[in-house]
């Protein structure tokens, strides 16, 4: 019995007043290429079970691995977006292991000469800082079947009655990256960690390298965490934490295991080495299967594939190819919009900055953009309790709204009508400004007379606007507005009452 | 039965074939014949086959009539020819064991490039030939389906791995065949049965669908009874492959040209280094004066002969027992029953793991599990620069006593292996003395370069002995020159091929 494990954790607050936390983020990225790193099957994911196999990536006897090349291409723009160096040479290795879901009984990766070395990526917090994580590596490597535990309580492998097999995924490529041990961030550790592969999340989706779907695992990142007491420089016992399935997750299972693993020491006990299972519905971590010896993966070069020697002309061009990079866009977006460096985070804290940004690219002046999205949008976003990008209004659809206002089409008032109607599934704002009637009304006749019918029904106001007090128009400004139901131009009538008043 | 047709060489055969002298069918069918007399199985015979393709044999030589009856031109210089396959390739229409039990029955889904190449140049297949388990031997003993025989006594080892193919050639059931060399596995049967074997540069042949022993040594290539049908074998086999990212490519050497040109006669301006390391003490003195003669035939045939000295030869031996285990460990690794092949399971309560390690327990022979434990050990952490590392660095330095040696010879020879033949139990217990076997032709697996083996002579008891040609990498034409050349002058020497003093295998009735 692992009594350790059952420690009681500690007060967060304490934790982080006695020790001081060391991470290492490793984090997986299955690319989106056509075909697998090794042969020439689909990647699609969701096919029928064991569809997508052939007998390079089933491991069958006499096959042979062949490299894809979009692959490496991928890679060592991941590297250079990442500042990593590119190696001129490189192997493959193969990681040996027993283990039903991978075909061959090892994995072809990289080991002591991956691709990409000494990189980093700056991170910037809520709070405006920015820490800079160093990237130790970025390699490739293949992805594994997917075993499916059938019976047991918990969906793994003991306890389970019997696995199911599927090898569609096993091939797919994946590149690993790791930091080197992040150190010196204290209580924001969890926050730091999320942070990070939120970035990360980021740039690889402005590379337009995978879908970093960490709900369908093409993105997935174990976090390493261990402790040290306050002033001691030499890393405690690390534990590695699996199944981290998102970012929220990321800051959870790092707090867990610092609560957890200062309890531990706390009670004068040792932090056990191990792989540690990150449970979603508790937020705590568990022990994965003990092993009885430890693993040693018997590296060796991978005899079948000759070395990588990325030419310095092939890795120019792909850097040419790298897309303006998400710290790129900001700093543009801050300069072109005129913001400053505070209402630039907010944009960014509020998940808004992509948002605005597709609304100015539909057409709309970046000040009415980012004032919808965040003041209007993100009340109705909260009050629904979802994010902003899931509000269900498209950045063009409000580009539209806008356009309708600022051709006077719309009012302020019918504008909120309108993206009312849109999100409440009524259709385009065209069709809600249809369906509700809503234009407005522009029909000096109509507005005269509404005016006239106000001025009659409230004769000392009208005889103070006659006097001069030009500010009580505001009056008849108001009753006109509410007997039009909105779909006057409040500007024109009031122009129109003054008119009335002094003619 | 029409033992005519089975004397023949590929060439002749394919001569007689072309110009519709004999159909291809009689001549698949006069093999078939000879198979079924003198093959037996297990317990008698030559026991070369494994599994004989009768039907699908006639079926292609069917088709080679066919499109030569309506005036097609052959498919190759080859087409209805026969040719017995090592059981290590894979076969869409055949089952694929590479001699072990935990393949028993497996019918691979997909053909090797070495077979789709047969298929397409209209070669008849005739089957597939034993030997030694996962290609790891040197008699053939170690096949999980019993010894094959040497013809020229049955008492004794054909050689390995490739006993089987080797055989074949030497029982008259197939004037073709194709094996693998990891360490000797075509060169070292050649010499032991009297026929032509050759490893190509590494990389020469494809090797998708070739079941590996050791990824970074094994190399496929052609064997008959005369340099000219391995040529053209050679020819048509070998070439680059995308499947395999170690394939070379380049175009094929002209090799059928060049042993054309050494059947003429002439090796003036050639220059022959004898490597020091190869030969003299622990070779057979039988081997070794088969050899001594060889050299002075070539002497005669106008070439230079050079002393070379190869240092570091002599820990190839221990490098090639570190390398070839360690990567067998991980090629084998596959092997768990999760997926094909057997599957010893006694009840449904096991593990997946436990499954897995009471099928490769019963699965592998224990030659395999020997290498297998040598492979893990060597690439354990805290061994692994001891040993693999090690071993890699003797690697470079016999690939730079190679090349030293081609800055004074065109080709190197020696002696294929030390010994002739040896009795069948002889050294299967003694893995040591059965590892000595492959001292002389190890090294070029080692360096990647080219290298064959053509009969030199009769040694102790009548039995054959084989001259090694060893040449640089994509060196094959002058490698097939020069063995040209000391074949055509050794048969006129001694009054015909060595093949052809072979004792006549038992005939069943």
């Amino acid at each position: 019995m692992n009594t350790a494990a059952t420690r009681e954790l500690m007060d967060y607050d304490e934790v982080v007043e006695r020790f001081d936390p060391v991470l290492g983020l490793e984090v997986h990225v299955e690319l989106n290429t056509r075909t697998k790193m090794f042969c020439g099957c689909s990647t699609k994911f969701g096919a029928e079970p064991n569809t997508q196999v052939c007998p390079t990536c089933l491991g069958l006897p006499g096959s042979l691995p062949v490299v894809n090349r979009m692959a490496v291409e991928s890679v060592i723009r991941i590297g250079l977006a990442l500042s990593c160096s590119i190696a001129p040479w490189c192997r493959f290795a193969r990681k040996n292991y027993f283990y039903p879901d991978m075909p061959k009984n090892f994995q072809i990766s990289q080991y002591d000469e991956p691709i990409a070395v000494h990189g980093w990526l700056d991170v910037t917090l809520d709070d405006g800082s920015t820490v800079r994580i160093e990237i130790e590596r970025a390699h490739m490597e293949e992805d594994t079947g997917k075993s499916l535990h059938v019976g047991g309580t918990t969906g793994r492998i003991h306890g389970a009655d019997y696995s199911l097999l599927d090898y569609n995924r096993a091939g797919v490529p994946l590149i690993e990256i790791v930091t080197k041990p992040i150190v010196g961030t204290g209580a924001r550790a969890p926050i730091v960690a999320r942070a990070y592969v939120t970035a990360l999340r980021d740039l690889l989706r402005a590379l337009g390298v995978s879908d970093v779907r960490m709900d369908q695992g093409s993105l997935r990142c174990d976090t390493n965490v261990s402790l040290m007491p306050r002033g001691v420089v030499t890393f405690g016992t690390r534990t590695e934490t699996k199944n981290v399935n998102s970012l929220r997750s990321v800051e959870r299972a790092v707090r867990f295991e610092m609560t957890r693993q200062a309890g531990v020491l706390a009670a004068g006990e040792k932090v056990i080495q191990e792989t540690r299972h990150f449970d979603e519905s508790s937020g705590s971590t568990s022990p994965g299967r003990r092993k009885e010896t430890a693993e040693d993966y018997r590296y060796f070069p991978e005899p079948d594939l000759p070395p990588i020697a990325p030419s310095p002309e092939w890795v120019e061009q792909l850097r040419a190819t790298l897309p303006e990079l998400p710290w790129q866009r900001r700093q543009r977006i801050q300069r072109e919009w005129s913001l400053s460096g505070e209402e630039l985070r907010d944009l960014v804290n509020a998940g808004a900055l992509d948002l605005v940004a597709a609304t100015v690219e539909a057409g709309a002046p970046s000040g009415e953009a980012r004032s919808w999205w965040v003041s209007y949008l993100a009340q109705q976003a909260n009050a629904r309790g979802v994010p902003l990008d899931e509000l269900p209004i498209t950045p063009a659809q409000l580009a539209r709204v806008i356009e309708l206002v600022a051709s006077g089409e719309l009012s302020n008032t019918l504008a909120r009508q309108v993206v009312d109607g849109v999100l409440a599934g009524e259709g385009s704002p065209d069709d809600v400004v249809a369906a509700r009637g809503l234009a407005v009304v522009s029909d000096d006749s109509a507005l005269i007379a509404a005016v006239d019918s106000a001025l009659a029904a409230q004769p000392d106001v009208a005889e103070k606007i006659r006097g001069g007090k030009i500010a009580a128009a505001g009056a008849i400004v108001g009753a006109v507005m509410k007997a039009t139901r909105g779909q006057a131009d409040a500007k024109r009538v009031r122009e129109l009452v003054l008119e009335r008043c002094t003619s | 039965m029409n033992t005519e047709l089975t004397r023949l060489t590929a060439a002749e055969l394919a001569a007689k074939i072309h110009s519709r002298e004999v159909s291809a069918v009689e001549v698949a069918r006069a093999h078939l014949d000879r198979i079924a007399a003198v093959d037996g199985g297990a317990d008698q015979g030559v026991h070369a086959f494994l599994h004989v393709a009768a039907d699908a044999a006639l079926a292609s030589a069917t088709l080679v009539d066919e499109a030569l009856g309506v005036g097609s031109a052959p498919a190759s210089p080859l087409a209805g020819v026969p040719l017995a396959l090592k059981d290590v390739f894979t076969t869409l229409d055949m089952p694929t064991t590479a001699g072990s039990r935990i393949l028993e029955g497996w019918r691979p889904p997909y053909d090797a490039t070495v077979t789709r190449r047969l298929r397409a140049a209209a070669i008849t297949i005739l089957g597939k030939t034993n030997m030694d388990e996962f290609a790891m031997g040197s008699s053939t003993e170690y096949s999980a389906y019993g010894p094959t025989r040497n013809p020229w006594d049955t008492s004794r080892v054909p050689g390995g791995s490739g006993g089987g193919s080797a055989s074949a050639l030497a029982a008259f059931e197939a004037p073709l065949a194709v094996g693998t060399d990891t360490g000797g596995s075509i060169r070292q049967p050649a010499a032991f049965t009297g026929t032509v074997g050759v490893k190509p540069t590494y990389g020469g042949v494809s090797r998708y669908g070739l079941i590996a022993c050791a990824s970074s040594l094994d190399q496929a290539g052609p064997c008959a009874r005369t340099v000219l049908d391995a040529a053209l074998l050679h020819e048509v086999i070998a070439g680059h492959d995308p499947l395999d990212s170690t394939s070379i490519d380049r175009p094929v050497p002209a090799v059928v040209d060049a042993a054309r040109v050494g059947a003429a006669g002439d090796l003036s301006g050639i220059r022959i280094g004898i490597v020091r390391q190869l030969g003299g003490e622990g070779y057979q003195p039988g081997v070794q004066s088969c050899f001594d003669a060889a050299l002075r035939m070539l002497e005669k045939l106008g070439a230079e002969l050079i002393e070379v000295n190869c240092p570091h030869f002599e820990y190839g031996l221990a490098a090639y027992y570190l390398i070839l285990p360690s990567e067998v460990s991980s090629n084998l690794a596959r092997f768990d029953a999760m997926r094909y092949g057997l599957r010893v399971q006694s009840g449904f309560e096991e593990s997946a793991e436990q499954v897995m390690a009471a099928t490769r327990e019963a699965g592998f022979g224990p030659e395999v599990k020997r290498r297998i434990m040598l492979g893990t050990y060597a690439l354990s952490s805290g061994y692994y620069e001891a040993y693999y590392g090690q071993a890699q660095k003797v690697r470079t330095l016999i690939s730079r006593d190679f090349a030293a040696a081609f800055e004074q010879a065109d080709v190197l020879v020696s002696p294929t292996a030390p010994t002739t033949a040896f009795p069948i139990g002889d050294k299967v217990d003694d893995p040591l003395a059965m590892y000595l076997n492959d001292l002389a032709t190890i090294p070029a697996n080692l360096a990647g370069t080219a290298a064959m083996s053509v009969p030199s002579g009769l040694a102790e008891e009548g039995l054959p002995a084989g001259l090694q040609v060893m040449a640089p990498v994509m060196g094959e034409a002058v490698m097939y020159r020069v063995a040209a050349a000391f074949e055509a002058a050794r048969d006129a020497d001694q009054g015909g091929p060595v093949i052809h003093r072979v004792p006549e295998s038992e005939v069943r009735a």
